[in-house]
């Protein structure tokens, strides 16, 4: 059984958003990188879970980025994963970097592929049902749990209002969220061998870019908060109502 | 050449965020001089020529049972046939539960540009450029698709469905159906309540409310608004409420029309999740919470004294005091 989870870097959730070169690029001064939180919290962790229930499980990490990405692939490896494969080559076009991932997977031979629901910065939430179609592999989108029996899944995904339970044959590809499992902190003994497991740098394969950003923008600011008595709630209504008419 | 609407069902009932998407396809197919087609899969329980009142004007029916229950693999092989033999130019989802899993594998398919989380029509002017939302709505990008086909997910509760006149030509599709590999064994929906995700109105607790003891104060305002109930993180990690009710950065991102916050301190984190509220209300006792910086309107004040009056208002104005 081999586990492919695929990690990304992200700002950190309290980092400032601002952008440069005519609002064209993020403002990268200052800002700390993390590990996705929907990669590292529950991908990952679901996935040292499986291993950890079976250790004959092989687990994998892939990241796409230039070489800033090891600090963060080498965070995750501290945390679990025998070894990690970074693709040199950076991108914003989601099909670009799941060809990529696509690529890594072929070569090896992945029964399962685990995702971050999305990305905390670009929110795209594609990358998983992309590798699942070029691969030709079920995808389960927003799975909150995840259960291997043999060469089944049973997988909970959300659904408006509720969820459903599905089983579903590997190879398959599922995106991570909340429920999947617990945020883990890396151990000494984690961070030590983290720093010798090894990490393969590969080339990209050729692949198309199908989309481009063109700008970025700041939502505009809130005209500030109108405060009501605390002792007039009613008042509060009246405005939601009357004002805002929102009920 | 066509603007193509994913028509998203759970169980033959058309979504409301399905109506979301077939009035924002609509005015685009008409931005662009085109026809709006819809796609709806598996049985409907809902009269589909009536959608016509939402612009759209032909509805292709693939009624297989293989398409009754969701798998993403399956839908999109299915929708690729019909975009194919459509010649639709741009295809419409719902970027929801369903649309995040068929979006973009279609996108990977037909090696269309994808824009996921789509907020507003696109320009067309020169180019395709269409607005979406990213940093967890602290900024939006302006996305250029520079493919042949386009395919847009638009984020719920961004587009106001329009309802006007007209009935839709309705015709039965002959696809090639795969044998679903996913398969459905349950489905548990919480009942009585307006889906977190699909919500026009939300009430959230935080640790403010001291224990899960107190969430009565919530649901009852809830229940008044005919709203859905919601928390922030730490509410959640402590089992006070379940984590599908968790929003935030790392739960569930909301956009309701009135997102009312109770005893929530208003964290970064949690203000990813919800800062695309169109307005926000923020009951804490402390006046120096940085959720007031956020809110549009508030009250300092003692939640347990405050909300059950603005509960008593809220009957009063709506009749059922």
């Amino acid at each position: 059984m081999k586990i492919l989870v695929c990690i990304s870097k992200t700002p950190d959730t309290t980092a400032k958003i601002a952008f440069t070169d005519n609002n064209t690029k993020f403002a990268q001064d200052g800002v700390q990188w993390i590990i996705n939180p929907y990669d590292e919290w529950y991908a990952l962790v679901r996935a040292i879970e499986l291993k950890e229930k079976d250790p004959s499980i092989v687990l994998h990490l892939v990241t796409v980025g230039a070489a800033d990405t090891e600090p963060i692939i080498r965070k995750a490896l501290a945390l679990g994963g025998d070894e990690a494969i970074r693709v040199n080559a950076e991108s914003h076009d989601s099909y670009y970097i799941a060809s990529q991932i696509a690529e890594v997977a072929r070569q090896g031979g992945y029964d399962l592929i685990f995702t971050g629901r999305e990305t905390i910065d670009y929110n795209g939430a594609s990358i998983g049902g992309m590798v699942a179609e070029l691969l030709d592999m079920p995808y389960i989108p927003l799975a909150t749990k995840f259960e291997l029996n043999g060469t089944t899944a049973t997988i909970t995904r959300e659904i408006e209002g509720g969820e459903e339970i599905c089983e579903v044959p590997l190879p398959l590809v599922v995106s991570c969220q909340k429920g999947m499992a617990e945020q883990r902190i890396p151990n000494m003994k984690g961070i030590m061998s983290a720093r010798t497991k090894p990490l393969k740098v590969v080339e990209p394969t050729a692949a198309d870019t199908l989309t481009a950003i063109a700008g970025f923008g700041l939502p505009p600011a809130k005209a500030g908060v109108k405060l009501v008595p605390a002792d007039n709630p009613a008042e509060l209504v009246r405005l939601l109502h009357e004002e805002a008419k929102v009920i | 050449m066509s603007v193509l609407i994913f028509i998203d069902q759970a169980e033959g009932h058309i979504k409301k965020a399905s109506y979301e998407a077939m009035s924002y396809g609509a005015k685009l197919a008409a931005q662009l001089g085109v026809q709006a087609e819809g796609v709806v899969l598996g049985a409907a329980k809902e009269d589909l020529a009536a959608l016509g009142k939402y612009g759209v004007q032909k509805i292709h029916h693939v009624n297989n049972e293989a398409l009754n229950h969701f798998d993403a693999q399956v839908f999109t092989k299915v929708i690729a046939q019909v975009v194919e033999k459509t010649g639709a130019q741009v295809v419409v989802f719902s970027n929801n539960v369903d649309g995040k899993g068929i979006a973009p594998r279609l996108a990977a398919r037909l090696k269309a540009g994808l824009v996921p989380g789509a907020v507003a029509l696109p320009e067309t002017g020169n180019g395709f450029v269409v607005k979406k939302n990213v940093f967890s709505g602290k900024a939006f990008a302006n996305i250029a698709v520079n493919t042949p086909i386009k395919i847009i997910a638009l984020n719920p509760n961004s587009f106001k469905p329009e309802e006007g006149s007209g009935t839709a030509e309705v015709v039965a599709f002959n696809a090639t159906v795969d044998a679903p590999k996913v398969k459905v064994t349950s489905t548990n929906k919480v009942s009585g309540e307006v889906p977190l995700s699909e919500a026009s109105i939300v009430v959230s607790g935080g640790r403010g409310l001291k224990g899960p003891e107190n969430w009565g104060l919530i649901e009852d305002l809830a229940k008044a608004l005919g709203a859905a109930t919601a928390c922030s993180r730490p509410v959640a990690d402590v089992h006070w409420r379940p984590h599908h009710e968790h929003v935030g950065q790392t739960g569930l991102a909301i956009a309701p029309d009135l997102y009312i916050a109770v005893g929530i301190s208003g964290a970064i984190q949690h203000l990813a999740g919800v800062n695309r509220s169109k307005v926000i209300v923020v009951i804490n006792k402390d006046p120096e919470a940085p959720f007031f910086k956020a809110a549009d309107y508030g009250i300092v004040g003692d939640a347990f004294e405050v909300v059950p009056k603005i509960t008593e208002a809220v009957k009063k104005l709506k009749g059922i005091a």
